[in-house]
């Protein structure tokens, strides 16, 4: 973990050379008669962070629910570590779109945190320094007590994550976490994210339909075409880590990568 | 949008709980008042205007008195307990079969089909109507109560935990699915902490309904509580506690339903009350 971390900020790093830690094999769904991905072959390296855009009904957020366990390919196989995904795991956890509705309103942030650490059935005793931690980790530390419904959409999204950090996974799904934020928020937590990444050393699945946001984050940016889902193309973002909201976004690279995506969506879309 | 103006719109869905759970008794309560005062009122000197010498209606200070005078020597509380351990007996035993069938039947949808045509069937009997065939099975006495209050609230309880257990958000169920919970974890974390200021709310409508057929069963012949002690006052002809005993079936089912307001208020409180709106 530490010696991944290490290696991060450098460069990212050709997932080539390591055997893939997620593995879709020609999957393809189809959801109550209707055909909602196309047989899609996709390795993700570990510790790689893997943005994927398109349009909407392009399948992105389908792909995620298939390597959480919510979804089972009708054929082809996603594997995890070499294995057939079965169902949701514990190493592999999902930050909602809609934090509002994913936090449990009758709990405070403290207890939000607690209910992963509970799902890992992690004793009581210990729980209370691990939570503090986590809430200090994604800046919450002074609202420890609120309930969900007092904080903002920027913080309640922190605190989405800081449950999902509680379950130290090994994979972070992440499903349009930032689609309903302010500008200011969203440029926060996107390099909160990056460093979160860069430290646990996690591999991230990104679903966004902000192109800048994906050449921003990524390590790599898949680009996902509609009726029915399927891959349209990938782009390597070699792009100097640590990222930054200014530099990275004047970089040569971030622009070219941004005219020949902003080229895909709109030819993809006439 | 601002962070500040969504963090506001929870607050405003939890506004209209917090003040419907709060106000009926702060505003205005000396004021509801005067209407009932004035009706005492001019009922006493209508009746002593008249001369009232009546088998079916007597003066409220005599109803008062006679009232007094039944708590005093304790006949009207050993009928209130009477009655009181027949309904929360039979509230016990409705209320926990239903909320486990509810459960069952909010949970999986494939129960919930098997079961819509029986529920559907035997939900609308009136429980009253099974009064002679519980009599043959158990008799005059508890028993015989208790199963008809238990068959009362089981239904209520039943279909409205059903519906809050389908009501829940169910991101939080998927929440509960991604963290590896099993069913048990699942109820006891996510779904009924996400159901019970609603599931509350239909145990005070059980409440409710154990308290009048418990006392409509006396009425219809059990030999037991406020509902025989209504009845014994009505042959015995004797008005004034017969009215007494009314007003005191009044009084009990409004203190219960103040004890519940206040501890679904003292329980919830603010934090969950965004998911008790109906």
């Amino acid at each position: 973990m530490t010696l991944r971390a290490a290696a991060a900020p450098v460069m990212a790093a050709p997932p080539a050379a390591r055997e893939p830690l997620i593995r879709f094999r020609a999957v393809e769904l189809t959801l109550s008669g209707r055909r909602i991905l196309d047989p899609i072959s996709l390795d993700i390296g570990r510790g790689e962070f893997v943005c994927v855009v398109g349009p909407s009904g392009c399948g992105k957020t389908t792909l995620l629910r298939l390597i959480a366990g919510l979804y089972l390919p009708s054929g082809g196989q996603v594997l995890y570590d070499g294995k057939p995904v079965a169902g949701p795991r514990q190493d592999i956890a999902i930050v909602f779109q809609d934090y509002g509705k994913a936090l449990l309103p009758w709990r405070t942030a403290t207890g939000n945190v607690s209910l992963a650490l509970e799902a890992i059935s992690m004793p009581r005793a210990e729980r209370p320094a691990r939570i503090a931690a986590l809430l200090a980790t994604v800046g919450l530390s002074n609202h420890a007590d609120k309930f969900p419904g007092q904080l903002s959409g920027g913080m309640q999204q922190r605190l989405q994550i800081a449950r999902c950090l509680a379950q130290a996974p090994t994979v972070l799904l992440m499903d349009e976490p930032f689609g309903a934020l302010d500008a200011m928020t969203r440029q926060a937590l996107q390099d909160e994210v990056l460093a979160l990444a860069a430290s646990s050393g996690a591999t991230v699945f990104f679903v966004t339909h902000d192109l800048e946001e994906a050449i921003y984050l990524g390590d790599r940016v898949v680009a996902l075409r509609p009726n029915p889902g399927r891959v349209a193309d990938m782009f390597d973002v070699r792009l100097p880590r640590p990222r930054d909201q200014l530099t990275t976004r004047e970089h040569p690279e971030f622009l070219r990568l941004r005219r020949a995506l902003f080229d895909f969506i709109k030819e993809s879309e006439a | 949008m601002s962070p500040g103006a969504r963090a506001s719109r929870p607050h405003r869905r939890m506004a209209p709980t917090v003040e419907r759970a709060g106000r009926p008794r702060s505003q205005g309560g000396w004021r509801g008042l005067v209407v009932p005062a004035g009706v005492l009122i001019a009922a006493e000197l209508a009746a002593r205007a008249a001369g009232l010498q009546s088998d079916s209606l007597a003066r409220p200070s005599e109803i008062a008195a006679v009232g007094i005078a039944a708590l005093i020597d304790g006949t009207m509380l050993h009928a209130t307990g009477q009655t009181l351990v027949a309904a929360f007996a039979g509230l016990a035993i409705g209320t926990s079969l239903g909320l486990a069938f509810g459960i069952l039947l909010g949970l999986f949808r494939t129960a919930s089909r098997l079961a819509e045509f029986s529920v559907e069937a035997f939900r609308p009997i009136p429980s009253v109507a099974l009064i002679p065939i519980v009599l043959l099975i158990f008799g005059f006495g508890y028993r015989m109560e208790i199963a008809i209050v238990a068959f009362a609230t089981f239904w209520p309880i039943l279909i409205l935990t059903r519906a809050a257990i389908a009501g829940i958000e169910p991101r939080l169920l998927e929440v509960s699915r991604a963290l590896g919970f099993g069913l048990g974890r699942r109820v006891a974390k996510i779904v009924l902490p996400a159901a019970l200021p609603r599931l509350f709310v239909a145990f005070r409508l059980a409440v409710g309904i154990a308290l009048i057929v418990a006392v409509t069963v006396e009425i219809t012949g059990n030999t037991l509580g406020l509902g025989y002690a209504l009845m014994d006052a009505q042959q015995s002809l004797r008005p004034a506690l017969m009215f007494a005993l009314l007003l005191w079936v009044g009084l009990v089912g409004w203190g219960l339903n103040a004890v519940l307001l206040w501890a679904q208020a003292r329980l919830f409180g603010p934090a969950a009350a965004v998911e008790a709106t109906p």
